[in-house]
């Protein structure tokens, strides 16, 4: 049960207590996390489930796969190296923690 | 007393305005109220991964039930509203009672559009909307049986792809002379058409169905040419009807969806209205009612923050998604009134291409198979009416990026 923090553009916290086998997404709109939109559902289509994870968290979650997740992330706003879809990301134990900053809009 | 607000409906649009509310500081009651015995779920995956059966009911939804309990969110399931009394403020449910409001949001959705042909309430006979209409297909799936589609628009060709999946034999019936015909240009429609008989899918065009022949189960489908297709599952999908009889019936004003403004207000300043059963002003494309999940959480998003006396005008640009076999196709904007379609990427041979639908050189709209990248692309150059050049648009070897610098 891996905790994990959400940080808005504006730096509100909302730490959140997700379930291990959960995308980053899912946690953060069963927490109500504002910032977080997630449209589709989680298949990778919308784009509004944009954050950031610094390097030492990029690390251990991995930078954005190939294929649909970096090209969704190729033409979004704002988009760094740093830059993942919450949706992509699985949460586990070893997440335990995590950091994600939200940029200031999903769209 | 505190302040009570109710929702009518417990879909996509209900399952954020709730939340939204309570993020924009509503501290007094809300109550949503749903015909459904489930609080809100996804509703795209059920043509998709549910019918597959590669995610449960459970999965399905879009938050478990004790995050709306933790923040006080009360729902009525299985319960229906029959009158919205709006000189008293009170509804009526469909066994009496009676409940009151201090404000109301109408997120009634839609329901499919019925066939009235003989057969049509044979078991094996279905629709596709929610929960229970997938259970009810999944008792007539099977490898080798025979399944009929009626009508060729998105859930009728994703539920093709599902069923083709899952080794049925497949039949698609569409009345136009092409699938998609509503909504894509001709060079989409061929594209579909070419994917799915590839896939093994039968597709007729410019084909009647007249009626639906069996004992108790249906055996087989009848056309107005006089042929007879077996099947021992028929899925009709020919449209959805906005479910706007409540608001109408309380007097309010409704014309295709229930009239809002960009604030979501209907012509009651105590009731709002959000998502399929609304139309609602676009900048792009004028007035405009939406059958999407994007447009129900956007547009409930304003809803909420309108009841709670905050300023959040909805505008956003209409986008949808499709996923038939390896095809993920996203789509930006609307493409009524094109002029000019413009190809990108190879339509006759590959399964990676976008159309861009222009008007007077503009970009209106785009579907993209398989090109997330022109899809983001599209949805920035149609929101800020950008003119484009058709001959570079459809050079595939051009970096995309170019065109946000010009």
């Amino acid at each position: 049960m891996p905790k994990i923090t959400f940080i808005s553009a504006d730096d509100q916290q909302y730490q959140v207590e997700a379930a291990n086998g959960q995308t980053a997404m899912d946690a953060a709109l069963d927490n109500m996390v504002p910032g977080i939109d997630g449209d589709c559902g989680g298949v990778a289509a919308c784009g509004t489930c944009h954050v950031y994870a610094d390097d030492q968290w990029l690390a251990k979650i991995g930078s954005a796969t190939p294929g649909i997740e970096q090209d969704m992330l190729a033409l979004t706003d704002n988009a760094t190296a740093c830059s993942r879809l919450a949706c992509q990301i699985t949460l586990g134990d070893e997440h335990d923690g995590l950091i994600l900053r939200m940029p200031a809009a999903q769209h | 007393m505190r302040p009570t607000c109710i929702i009518i409906g417990a879909s996509h649009a209900a399952a954020q305005l709730a939340p939204s509310l309570r993020q924009e500081g509503w501290e007094g009651d809300i109550i949503v109220i749903g015909d459904e015995a489930y609080v809100p779920y996804h509703r795209p995956p059920l043509s998709k991964a549910y019918l597959l059966g590669e995610k449960s009911a459970d999965e399905l939804l879009i938050r478990p039930q004790e995050i709306y309990s933790k923040h006080n969110i009360v729902f009525r399931l299985g319960t229906r509203v029959s009158a919205i009394n709006r000189a008293e403020k009170t509804l009526t449910l469909h066994d009496g009672e009676r409940l009151s409001y201090d404000k109301l949001a109408i997120c009634t959705g839609a329901r499919v559009r019925k066939v009235a042909l003989p057969g049509s309430e044979l078991q094996g006979v279905h629709y596709l909307r929610n929960i229970q209409d997938v259970d009810a297909i999944r008792q007539h799936t099977g490898e080798h049986k025979r399944a009929v589609i009626v009508g060729g628009g998105y859930i009728g060709l994703e539920t093709a792809a599902v069923l083709k999946k899952l080794g049925m034999q497949v039949t698609v019936l569409e009345m136009a002379p092409r699938v998609l015909a509503r909504v894509t240009a001709p060079e989409m429609s061929a594209f579909f058409q070419r994917v799915h008989r590839a896939e093994g899918v039968i597709i007729r065009t410019d084909a009647v169905v007249s009626g639906f022949a069996g004992e108790d189960r249906v055996t087989a489908v009848l056309c107005a040419d006089g042929s007879r297709l077996p099947a021992d599952l028929v899925v009709i999908g020919i449209g959805v009807i906005p479910n706007t009889e409540l608001a109408a019936d309380a007097g309010l004003a409704v014309a295709n969806g229930i009239t809002v403004d960009e604030l979501a207000r209907t012509s009651d300043p105590d009731i709002v209205a959000a998502g399929d059963c609304t139309s609602h002003p676009s900048k792009l494309y004028g007035r405009i009612r939406l059958e999407s999940v994007p447009n129900a959480s956007e547009q409930a998003k304003t809803a909420a923050a309108t009841i709670c006396g905050k300023n959040k005008p909805y505008d956003a640009l209409p986008w949808f998604w499709s996923d038939q076999y390896d095809l993920k196709l996203q789509m930006a904007g609307l493409n009524q009134g094109y002029d000019q379609v413009v190809i990108r990427g190879d339509r006759d041979h590959s399964r990676s291409f976008a159309a861009f639908y222009l008007k007077n050189g503009q970009l209106i709209a785009a579907d993209c198979v398989n090109r997330p990248q022109e899809f983001m692309l599209s949805k920035r150059l149609i929101a800020s009416a950008t003119t484009v050049d058709a001959a570079k648009l459809a050079d595939d070897r051009l970096e995309l990026k170019s065109f946000l610098t010009t």
